[in-house]
């Protein structure tokens, strides 16, 4: 493909993620860290989301399956878990897991099912969104970024069309 | 004649014949003979014996006499005249014995007798002429006495008469001072008129006493206070009559007719009624005391009192009577007028305490309303503004999506309501505020250059949709940096510049800002606009020149004013409820400027014109804690190449993208997840330390301190900051109080950090500006979101209608 198509593709589908309020402008953020000296800077921290997230997930489903339910280490994974996602700009996991918090202060087991269930939605869906943006991890399908860089293009970045 | 004694006879016989020669002769012998004295006549018996008893009383007498004399004078005491005394008893004795001898010459007696006898008469003759001669002397003096005498039981009588009359003027006196005393004893009109009539009615004894006060039309005397009788009350008389003028025209009691209507006050009887007196009462009006002048003596009102004796007394009166009454009526006056002021100032007093009271109800009541009213817009603001943002937000999306003709217009519509309803909330809700003076100006420094770029930024793209040119020229000795409301500044500013752009079709809108010196500084349509140039301030002169529709130079004032849409045209197309201008004014004002819109008519276009007071940055006394500008991103970095850094989170993924921040600012960055790891790696060569004080259950703030501690003895330990996920004001207030130099809300953008860093370096501590964030900063916006959210919404809907 055509480098401008990629990169308008890459800057549609950007823009799509942001409208959807997937992600926020943290997320530019973090494109605009990436650069010569950290190529990958991108792909290494929702990675390392991916990994945190998908463990203080697990660790959830663990705590909300007791008889008597720890609210407060709930509250701490949900803390880290917010903590991530709005580092990453992940705005919509973010803002679930701000709910979240005030279910886990009303002590309510019920409730926090329901929000991390609700979470974990959120979670997959970005997560996918973004594993189609960047990198994937099944290899025979490239992102749009390898594409555009294999293209010999720049990534664009948001900002510019402003 | 046996007495005849032994006379010879031998002589006597030779004589015979003249018997009488010889008698004689006879005696005469005999005489010589026995040496004794014939008497001269015959010695009759029954005569004889008649004087002798008669001098024998005679001599008594004679020798009584003084003896009374001496005894009664003893008596008196008083006798001046002891000499005449001694004189005229020596006399009266003399004569007593006088006649005393005298009773023994009646028969022969010797020579002896003879000769005392001749001895007291010749005494007796010296004393009684001397006497005599004395008399003459002491007889008028005597009679002088006498009439002395008289002389003074006349005065003595005078003065007995005088001392009476002295007396009574004297209780006279008394009884005036105690009636005086009486009536200024008290400041009540009634008692003090009671009093007189009381006091006067004793005093004088009187019958019956009254007062006849004028009525408030002046025209007739009221009965008023009466002694003894309660006369009918209302009972008036006219103030014309004779008898009562006669008694006004003079300052004396006037003795009037008992017939007179003033002086019917008993009932008609068979007596005869006592002498009447009338005597004038001045009453003196409080405006009759004025500062420095006595009180007009010609006042006309009077009141008048009536005296009466008690009828069928015959008594009269008299002077003394008639002046005590004129002295009562004088102090009467006095002590009246003295209560009638005293009586007015009581009122004045409680008038105006009742009108302190209302007023302090009122004002009450006041606040009331203004706290309920604040209140009120306080709930409103939130509450209305929520809904709206949602609803233009969503129908702004709404619109991007794929929708038919029909959807789109009736989006269009709901999109351009909805504007116009946050407009007019927003317009209405900041213009109470700023009406009722609640509305302060948040100052700050910031910088002129950048805010006029941001103003251009921000209109550029909607002049560019309609084809206009937009010029900014700033004059060369404009100051980099001002204080003042930059946030409010900008609002004004977008506001005029809007509007100049809105009411344009074709060409442009030119920007000129300068700093106004005195000449340009004044308005002549605005005299009340009087700027005072000092040291520490100066005077921003801002004018938007544009080439659009002008206005009418009738409307200019009413431009200004509130919901008053000065053209037809426009008010069909505005989305302003005409508070835009009202608010720019308000604004302006606070900021000790004036604001005004010159054009030259219909299709002249128009120049707004605002003069706003800033200070000088630097000369002012501003905090600790200064407001450094914002430094744009495009601008260059500043090389922290190599900085040293710590920074400790213990999230995994915000530790990594910290890290990645600064490590693209080129700093050397350690990152560690634990408070124990960071206080043990934490040495010297860091600069900054970056804690997260958001984790539950750990204790930041206690890293914080023990970092201190280990470096408590070195002057430039590093700068500890905190990064945390919500900033209110504990946190803050904990993360100041331990040391940390500043507080940092995540997610932190590359610019944010640059500038913190920048920030901290400087000045060893971060300024206001970086220490709160509010949410994410996608668009770099100083001024109000909703105002250009506003505008840039407004005019782009308008575009799209067509306009």
């Amino acid at each position: 493909m055509e480098v401008d198509q990629l990169q308008r593709n890459f800057l549609e589908y950007t823009n799509l993620l942001f409208r959807e309020g997937f992600l926020d402008g943290q997320f530019s953020q973090l494109q605009l860290l990436q650069d010569e000296s950290n190529p990958d800077f991108v792909f290494e921290v929702v990675s390392l989301f991916f990994e945190d997230s998908e463990r203080l997930l697990n660790d959830l489903t663990i705590a909300l399956d007791q008889q008597n339910v720890d609210f407060k280490k709930i509250d701490a994974h949900v803390h880290q878990l917010k903590g991530s996602s709005s580092s990453i700009g992940a705005q919509r996991v973010k803002n679930t897991c701000i709910a979240f918090r005030d279910v886990c202060l009303e002590q309510n087991a019920e409730g926090c099912l329901r929000c991390l269930q609700q979470v974990k939605q959120e979670y997959l869906l970005v997560k996918t969104k973004l594993e189609a943006l960047l990198r994937v991890r099944v290899p025979h399908l490239f992102s749009l970024e390898q594409q555009i860089v294999a293209a010999g293009g720049a990534i664009p970045m948001l900002n510019d069309f402003c | 004649m046996p007495w005849l004694g032994k006379v010879n006879g031998v002589i006597a016989v030779s004589k015979l014949s003249k018997r009488r020669t010889n008698k004689a002769l006879v005696v005469h012998i005999r005489m010589e003979l026995c040496n004794c004295i014939e008497p001269p006549w015959p010695a009759d018996e029954l005569l004889m014996k008649y004087q002798y008893i008669s001098d024998f009383f005679i001599a008594l007498a004679y020798f009584s006499i003084p003896l009374e004399l001496i005894y009664f004078v003893k008596k008196s005491a008083v006798f001046p005249y002891r000499w005449v005394l001694v004189q005229f008893g020596a006399f009266i004795v003399l004569c007593g014995a006088t006649h005393l001898i005298n009773l023994w010459t009646f028969t022969m007696h010797t020579r002896t007798v003879a000769v005392v006898m001749t001895t007291a008469k010749i005494l007796t003759a010296v004393v009684s002429c001397a006497t005599a001669l004395m008399l003459v002397h002491i007889i008028p003096d005597l009679l002088s006495v006498k009439t002395r005498e008289l002389f003074l039981k006349n005065k003595a009588a005078e003065l007995d008469r005088e001392m009476g009359l002295i007396r009574t003027q004297e209780e006279t006196g008394r009884h005036v001072r105690m009636l005086t005393h009486e009536i200024r004893s008290t400041l009540d009109r009634h008692t003090i008129l009671k009093t007189t009539l009381v006091e006067l009615g004793r005093t004088l004894g009187l019958e019956e006493c009254a007062l006849w006060m004028p009525t408030r039309s002046g025209l007739e005397l009221q009965l008023s206070y009466t002694l003894r009788h309660q006369n009918p009350v209302g009972f008036t008389v006219p103030i014309q009559l004779p008898v009562i003028n006669q008694v006004f025209n003079t300052s004396r009691a006037v003795k009037i007719s008992p017939n007179s209507p003033v002086a019917r006050l008993r009932p008609v009887g068979k007596y005869m009624p006592g002498e009447v007196v009338a005597v004038r009462v001045p009453l003196l009006h409080l405006n009759n005391f004025q500062i420095h002048d006595w009180p007009e003596l010609s006042t006309k009102r009077y009141a008048l009192m009536v005296l009466m004796l008690p009828s069928d007394s015959a008594r009269q009166w008299h002077v003394h009577e008639l002046e005590l009454v004129e002295v009562v009526a004088d102090q009467v006056a006095v002590a009246l007028s003295h209560a009638a002021i005293l009586e007015e100032s009581m009122r004045a007093r409680d008038l105006l305490m009742e009108q302190n009271v209302a007023l302090d109800l009122a004002r009450r009541e006041a606040e009331t309303a203004v706290r309920a009213r604040n209140d009120f817009l306080a709930v409103m603001n939130h509450e209305m503004r929520t809904p709206m943002h949602a609803i233009i937000a969503l129908s702004s999306l709404l619109q991007e999506t794929e929708l038919m003709p029909e959807q789109r217009l009736m989006v269009e519509t709901i999109l351009k309501s909805s504007n116009l309803l946050a407009t007019l909330i927003n317009d209405v809700l900041d213009l109470s505020r700023l009406e009722d003076g609640s509305l302060q100006l948040e100052m700050g420094t910031f910088s002129l250059h950048s805010l006029f770029r941001e103003a251009l930024n921000l209109i550029k793209p909607i002049a560019s949709v309609k084809r206009l040119y937009v010029t900014l020229s700033m004059s060369p000795d404009l100051p980099e940096y001002a204080v003042g409301d930059e946030k409010r500044l900008m609002q004004v500013l977008l506001n005029v510049v809007g509007n100049a752009v809105k009411f344009t079709k074709e060409g442009g809108i030119s920007i000129a800002a300068f700093v106004a010196k005195s000449d340009s500084l004044r308005d002549p349509r605005a005299p009340e606009f009087f700027p005072i140039p000092s040291d520490n301030h100066f005077y921003l002169r801002i004018e938007v020149k544009d080439t659009g529709s002008g206005i009418n130079p009738q409307d200019i004032p009413k431009l200004f004013m509130k919901f008053v849409q000065s053209q037809p045209l426009a008010a069909k197309n505005s989305g302003g409820s005409g508070l835009g201008l009202a608010i720019c004014k308000r604004f302006v004002n606070l900021m000790e400027g004036h604001i005004w819109i010159e054009s030259e008519g219909i299709g002249r276009g128009a120049t707004a014109i605002f003069i706003v007071k800033l200070g000088i940055p630097g000369r002012l006394n501003e905090s600790k804690l200064q407001f450094v500008h914002k430094v744009p991103g495009n601008q260059v970095k500043p090389n922290f190449s190599g900085l040293k850094v710590v920074v400790m989170d213990d999230n995994s993924v915000g530790r990594m993208v910290t890290k990645g921040l600064l490590v693209h600012l080129g700093c050397d960055v350690l990152a560690v997840a634990s408070g124990e790891d960071c206080v043990r790696a934490v040495s010297q060569e860091h600069k900054v330390v970056f804690l997260d004080v958001s984790i539950p259950g750990v204790d930041s703030f206690e890293v914080a301190v023990r970092i201190h501690e280990k470096f408590s003895k070195r002057p430039d330990r590093p700068i500890i900051v905190a990064l945390t996920g919500n900033t209110d004001r504990t946190t803050k207030e904990n993360c100041l109080r331990v040391g940390m130099k500043g507080v940092i809300l995540k997610p932190v953008s590359l610019d944010k950090m640059r500038n913190v860093l920048s920030d901290l370096l400087e000045h060893g501590y971060l300024s206001e500006s970086q220490m709160t964030i509010t949410g994410h900063e996608v668009v770099k916006m100083t001024c109000s979101e909703d105002e250009v959210v506003r505008m840039l919404l407004v005019h782009a809907q308008e575009y799209k209608l067509g306009l």
